[in-house]
């Protein structure tokens, strides 16, 4: 099953405009995401990581090169298919969690339910939907803070928070990006703690983006990109299926 | 279903919002204030005008006037048939009132309109507005005892009770002036019989002595004004009266006469050789309807009496003339096609007729009235559209505040017009709740009008609704929900209008950048 690549990048390439000259971020960047793995992009600042998972995620179009999910190419599907895709077939975390500040911790987890069904629907399946949305929250461990607002939890909580809205739609792959850069150590390790639980018990696949070669050694692939290519592109052995401490040493260089 | 939850956490959350809106609310409600305002006056005046109008009029020019106007009644009955609901006939022509006022004579251009107390009525309001609580019921040209106007507190003494006692007073003024004259002359002896021809003050009394005897004196029986009357006329007030504010701000009104007082006419005659008919009329009541321009240009006489004094009688058949006959159609009935009717059995090129409804004659008034209204609406919509503006603002600090909120809902798979309809739906509730309460301010203000005009006067000291220029004795006012609901939609539109540029700003966000935004 790991074998069959979920979702794949063929030869992508971006770049931004900058005062008229072109910036290139991507050169021909070629990416396998196995199903039921967790894949870590390691590289420092600039070198496109947060880009490619952008086109990953369908928020941005590459100049080149394709993307594929499932046999299905989604970088140049129609704005309806990229929506649902969205919403349905991936989750997203962020480093600054995003979360609607107006809105509390379980209306937050709601919203992708509400986004992904018409307000029919929604009324519909509305007692069902809360309690997948208690459900969610109670896997991250944040049902006692449903009916507070994000600016009322802290940095752990409102990650916990992201991470549960992410798993609403049941979605088969998470993209997170620096899911743990604004945490300090310790909630950082039970925010991956919670994603290492989500790909073992729920067989979730994870793509995760970080700076941290100690976070990244807990994965089961490290992708390391540098100045907008993949460079290393090694399996490394499932046997430390544990995110690593802060003490184990990355596993290039 | 994320929309809506938004949009209303939105509006619970941002007062700027709040704060945007309440212009509109102000608009709102300023909107429905004039309107039911203008519409109160407009409906007011329509009363009020076509209450002293018949529905159709139609007048000759001639000075002579219509001969035989039953002829011409069953003409006219003929082409309306079943339309017509009464029919009157009068005579108008131009005359001067004088007034003898301490001694001086006030003159007043007047209209002088003979009409039939029996029939007039029932082409026009005529009777309700009169003082006497009897002639409101059935108008009768008698003097009455007194008992004018009961419920003016202000109003002076009338009636025959005040007649005999001005008669006795001018008969022992009279008395008492020929007594001194007499001792004057017997004083001075013979030799100022000259000058008395060139003494003013005297031979101006004289005169007016005279003046007043002149038509009492004739026939074998002598006038008494104690016991007889003039023909009664009844005055517009304004023709007779000032109304004045006293030293303590309260209006009062001044009359320069009053029911029991003689005053004098002149009018033209009938005749192709015209010349003037100067003739006395008793005042046996006063005509208020709150119009000033019929209360201060007409006076009231009986047909009759009006047909005799002008010579409008055929001396060889006994057939009276008149100038106008007014009609009162059923209700319902379309006067402009009823006039059309008449015009074409009545062509003007062949008669010297004019046909006209009420409204034709109070045309260019009730036109300035729409104008006006119109005018003000087109103001206060204006109003309504700064407002817009000011939402327009609003809402794109609001998205620009939102920027990371809307790349984190384009992240979680909401669509560009899902988005859009967050901020489309904002617009809508922000002007739904502010028209809303525009409204129900509006609505508020409307029935307490008089109360907060009593109170802003009772503050500045400034009287807001100034009962000397209006005949109004409060401000009349009225709610038309088709108003309402028209004024409400124009302002929800314009906040939803306003709000679609920033809406579509933020549909067209770029989610990358959006989420990226500091």
């Amino acid at each position: 099953m790991k074998n069959q690549p979920l979702l794949q990048a063929r030869a992508v390439y971006k770049s931004y405009q900058k005062d008229r000259v072109e910036v290139p971020v991507l050169r021909g960047v070629d990416l396998d995401v196995f199903a039921g793995e967790v894949t870590a992009l390691v590289g420092r600042s600039g070198s496109g990581k947060s880009t490619l998972m952008h086109l990953l995620a369908t928020l941005d179009q590459p100049d080149q090169g394709e993307v594929w999910f499932r046999g299905e190419r989604i970088d140049n599907a129609s704005r309806r298919q990229r929506d649902a895709y969205r919403n349905q077939s991936i989750g997203v975390i962020f480093q600054f969690y995003h979360l609607l500040p107006e809105l509390s911790a379980i209306e937050n987890v709601l919203a992708p339910a509400m986004i992904g069904q018409s307000m029919w629907s929604y009324f519909c399946n509305r007692k069902e939907t809360r309690r997948r949305a208690e459900a969610m929250l109670d896997r991250v461990g944040l049902l006692h803070r449903a009916t507070h607002k994000p600016s009322e939890m802290s940095g752990g909580e409102m990650q916990r928070a992201a991470i549960a809205r992410s798993l609403m739609t049941s979605p088969s792959l998470l993209l997170a990006d620096e899911p743990t850069g604004n945490l300090d150590a310790e909630t950082g390790m039970e925010i991956l703690a919670l994603l290492r639980g989500l790909n073992t018990d729920d067989g979730l696949t994870i793509v995760m983006i970080t700076h941290d070669d100690s976070i990244a050694s807990g994965a089961d692939r490290t992708l390391r990109m540098h100045n907008g290519n993949v460079l290393d592109n090694r399996s490394k052995q499932p046997a430390l299926g544990v995110f690593a401490g802060p003490t184990l040493k990355s596993s290039v260089g | 279903m994320y929309r809506w939850l938004l949009c209303f956490r939105y509006l619970r959350t941002r007062y700027i919002a709040l704060a945007s809106i309440v212009s509109v609310m102000l608009g709102v409600a300023t909107l429905i204030i004039v309107n039911s305002v203008m519409a109160g006056f407009a409906v007011e005046m329509h009363e009020r005008l076509h209450g002293l109008a018949s529905d159709i009029l139609i007048e000759c020019h001639a000075s002579g006037g219509l001969p035989d106007p039953d002829s011409h009644l069953k003409e006219i009955r003929q082409v309306l048939g079943d339309r017509i609901a009464g029919a009157s006939v009068s005579v108008h022509v131009p005359g001067m009132l004088g007034i003898d006022f301490n001694g001086q004579l006030i003159t007043r251009h007047v209209n002088l309109v003979g009409i039939d107390p029996e029939t007039y009525d029932n082409v026009s309001q005529f009777g309700r507005f009169l003082l006497h609580p009897e002639n409101k019921s059935k108008v009768s040209f008698d003097l009455k005892e007194n008992g004018y106007a009961p419920e003016r507190e202000s109003f002076p003494e009338s009636g025959w009770d005040y007649r005999r006692q001005r008669v006795a007073y001018d008969r022992a003024l009279d008395e008492e002036r020929r007594r001194v004259e007499e001792s004057l002359r017997r004083v001075r002896g013979e030799a100022l019989k000259s000058d008395e021809a060139s003494a003013g003050p005297s031979m101006s009394m004289d005169l007016s002595v005279t003046m007043f005897a002149d038509d009492s004196g004739k026939g074998p029986k002598q006038f008494d004004g104690s016991q007889d009357q003039f023909p009664g006329i009844v005055l517009g007030i304004s023709t007779c009266s000032s109304r004045l504010r006293d030293d303590e701000g309260a209006v009062r009104d001044h009359y320069y006469c009053r029911p029991g007082d003689d005053v004098r006419m002149m009018f033209p005659n009938a005749s192709d050789n015209t010349k003037v008919v100067n003739q006395k009329f008793t005042v046996i009541d006063l005509y208020e309807s709150g119009m000033s321009e019929y209360d201060s240009t007409f006076a009231f006489v009986r047909l009759d009496q009006l047909q005799e004094f002008r010579g409008m009688i055929n001396p060889a058949t006994g057939v009276r003339s008149v100038t106008t006959v007014q009609l009162k159609l059923v209700e319902g009935a379309d006067l402009n096609i009823a006039r059309d009717d008449l015009r074409r059995r009545f062509p003007p090129d062949q008669y010297a007729l004019n046909i006209q409804t009420w409204r034709d004659m109070q045309g260019p008034l009730l036109a300035a009235v729409r104008l006006e209204t119109t005018i003000l609406n087109i103001l206060l919509f204006l109003i309504i559209a700064v407002a817009g503006f000011g939402i327009l603002a609003t809402f794109f600090m609001i998205v620009v505040e939102k920027t990371r909120d809307i790349g984190t809902l384009k992240a979680l798979g909401a669509s560009s017009s899902g988005i859009m309809s967050i901020f489309l739906s904002y617009g809508v509730l922000l002007g739904v709740v502010g028209s809303g309460v525009g409204m129900i301010g509006g609505l508020v203000f409307i029935k307490y009008i008089n109360s907060i005009a009593a109170l802003i006067e009772r503050i500045t000291g400034q009287e807001v609704f100034d009962p000397t220029v209006y005949y109004f004795s409060s401000i009349p006012t009225i709610v038309d929900p088709f108003t309402i609901a028209w004024v409400v939609a124009g302002s929800v539109a314009i906040a939803v209008a306003a709000s679609v540029l920033p809406a579509l700003r933020a549909a067209r966000m770029h989610p990358v950048r959006a989420l990226r935004f500091e």
